[in-house]
């Protein structure tokens, strides 16, 4: 493991108003993530997964605490400087794929290209590449209306890593396959996260695929649970 | 600033049906409004065509009581002389406007307008001649017929110059034809000397209905009236001034501008209310994909761009086929003799491109909000 972890929070906390009064949903979070490893992030329904994995990667507000992604105090950032921060370091994830309905699976991908300025022909390019290596290859040009769930999560995992960043943080992305495709969409986010100094943040319910973490954090009630039989330790 | 454009426009042509919904709407906003302002215009433009038809004269000097160009207050002839006289009047003759009935062979009766141009110089005609010449008015007898008046009383019949017609028990022959801007009365109108025009009027309205003159060069119209109105008692406008009370007349006396403002208004808010709705369902179901942007790292002034562009492009197609539907109706109208002098109005154009501009802000006003405040943590959630 080296010795700067890729990110790193520190009495994290969240409160959310519930009528009058705040409810704590986060409470005194310290977690450390180690680069080239797949965490796992599990719990019970509501114990705050995806509030933590938000604040994280800079799109929810913490209510105390800090956040350091790669040496960088986000929860210190501005709007706009956290805007540009996920623009070049994070890659995302989600349980619904959120792909643009009337763009090509090439297309859809190359989104975070085009949003840092590369033109769209050229980022369609880039991201066809990436798309070829997750065997994408004969779906380029297709709308996701054509594209099986797995394809789709493809092409979201390929959305995640076209611009290289170096934390992908993904909330339930095997939710909505069936097991077989769940795993194999899984083992290639253990090899991205394996591959290259980069760090892979999974939410998740789903314990057919614990045994692919590196590292499996368990949660309930907002609080992160003391860590004793890990499956496999870090490479 | 990255260019999202492209992608924001695939959105927009992805959803094929919202798109045609809304290039819809604004294309019928401004066909309704560029159309209807455009028909007012022409309407109301007719209300003054006997002052705008005659160009020599550039002053228009009458009774003090008369309101418009349709209100006639006969004045005595010595008058004619006393504006001759009044200093920066270059000439000033006499001209007559009544109303005639027309008796042809065949039962025939109409009712026309009965103009009377001065004997000599024919000032008080129009300017453009289709058949024949101003110079036959000259002879005994003779008038000169507006196009439309002839077709309107000879339908699908060809001009024969000498037609012989009874005006007041007299008879008069028309040699000519000329075009004559549409009067909003839809009346025939004739021409005639103004000596003439007497003989052919019944007798209580025979005296001198408008005095025109021309202000000499270098004097300015509106000082030489001035004078006129101190010199003679009379009212003295100039041509410019005596179309618009023509005008105002109506648009104040009439409800013909409330009519075409609750049409236009009614297509502005239609159009409005079209659009915005169609607009918001859009960005409301793009909303989640706004949200996954928003979490990739597209920021909000991208966002924004992206929604106003597309905004935009909706805007420029649909007030382009709009501008280009009023256009083609204005064309091919053209020559239907009841909708002549109808016409696309430059200031018409830029007038309606404004409203649409206005359409546009207000319809995508709550569509930009909502992605504005929109919070990337919703990409999240179930
Ligand atoms: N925007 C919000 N406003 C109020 N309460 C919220 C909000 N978001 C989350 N919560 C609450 O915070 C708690 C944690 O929610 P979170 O979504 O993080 O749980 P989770 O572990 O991801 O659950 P699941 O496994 O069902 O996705 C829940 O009690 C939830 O109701
Ligand atoms: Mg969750």
């Amino acid at each position: 493991m080296s010795a700067l972890p890729a990110v790193s929070t520190r009495g994290l906390c969240k409160d959310f108003p519930t009528g009058e009064a705040l409810t704590r949903v986060l409470h005194d979070v310290d977690l450390d993530l180690a680069t080239g490893a797949l965490t796992m992030l599990v719990g019970p329904s509501g114990c705050g997964k995806t509030t933590l994995l938000s604040i994280i990667s800079g799109i929810l507000q913490a209510s105390a605490g800090t956040v350091t992604v790669y040496g960088t105090e986000i929860t210190g950032l501005s709007d706009r400087e956290k805007v540009a921060f996920r623009r070049s370091n994070l890659g995302f994830i989600f349980q619904q794929y959120n792909l643009l309905p009337a763009l090509t699976a090439a297309e859809n991908a190359s989104v975070p290209l085009v949003a840092a300025g590369v033109p769209l022909a050229q980022a369609r390019i880039e991201a066809g590449k990436v798309l070829e290596r997750i065997g994408m290859g004969p779906h380029l040009k297709k709308m996701p209306a054509q594209l099986s769930g797995g394809q789709q999560q493809r092409v979201a995992i390929a959305r995640a890593l076209v611009h290289q960043p170096k934390l992908l943080v993904c909330d339930e992305p095997t939710a909505a396959l069936d097991a077989q495709t769940g795993l194999a969409v899984l083992e290639l986010l253990r090899d991205v996260a394996r591959s290259a100094e980069r760090a892979v943040l999974v939410v998740t319910h789903d314990s057919r695929i614990f045994d692919l973490a590196d590292r499996i954090v368990r949660m309930s009630d907002g609080r992160l649970e003391p860590e004793s039989n890990q499956p496999r330790s870090v490479p | 600033m990255p260019l999202m454009g492209e992608i924001a426009l695939k959105m927009l042509w992805g959803d094929r049906a919202k798109y045609l919904a809304l290039v819809f709407a604004v294309t019928f906003a401004t066909m309704l409004m560029s159309q209807q302002v455009s028909i007012f215009i022409g309407l109301m433009a007719r209300t003054a065509s006997h002052v705008s038809d005659v160009r020599e004269a550039n002053l228009w000097i009458m009774d003090p009581q008369v309101r418009y160009i349709d209100e006639v207050k006969p004045m005595p002839d010595k008058q004619l002389f006393r504006v001759r006289g009044v200093q920066g009047v270059e000439w000033a003759v006499p001209w007559f406007k009544g109303l005639a009935v027309v008796r042809a062979p065949g039962g025939i009766m109409q009712q026309v307008i009965l103009l009377g141009v001065d004997d000599a110089s024919l000032v008080g005609r129009p300017p453009r001649m289709i058949h024949g010449r101003w110079e036959d008015l000259k002879q005994p007898d003779a008038m000169i017929m507006d196009r439309a008046g002839w077709e309107y009383t000879w339908p699908g019949e060809p001009f024969v110059p000498g037609r012989v017609v009874e005006v007041n028990d007299r008879r008069v022959a028309i040699v000519g034809l000329a075009e004559a801007s549409p009067p909003f009365v839809t009346f025939p109108v004739v021409y005639s000397r103004y000596s003439q025009a007497l003989k052919l009027s019944p007798t209580e309205r025979n005296a001198m209905s408008f005095i025109l003159a021309r202000s000499a060069p270098g004097d300015d119209p509106k000082s030489v009236a001035h004078r006129i109105e101190t010199a003679t008692g009379l009212q003295a406008l100039t041509s410019r001034e005596f179309e618009w009370r023509s005008v105002s007349h109506y648009l104040q006396r009439t409800g013909i501008p409330v009519n075409f403002g609750i049409t236009v208004v009614l297509g502005f808010i239609v159009g409005a209310a079209v659009a915005g709705q169609t607009f918001y369902i859009f960005v409301l179901e793009n909303l989640r994909q706004f949200g996954a942007l928003k979490a990739i790292g597209v920021g909000n002034t991208q966002i924004l761009s992206m929604v106003l562009l597309q905004a935009a492009v909706v805007a420029f197609i649909g007030f382009s086929l709009g501008i280009g539907g009023s256009a083609i109706f204005f064309e091919s109208t053209n020559d239907l003799t009841h909708l002549r002098g109808f016409r696309l109005h430059g200031e018409v154009i830029a007038a309606t491109a404004a409203a649409v501009f206005v359409i546009m802000v207000i319809a995508s006003f709550a569509s930009i909000r909502k992605v504005m405040v929109l919070e990337p943590a919703i990409v999240f959630r179930g």
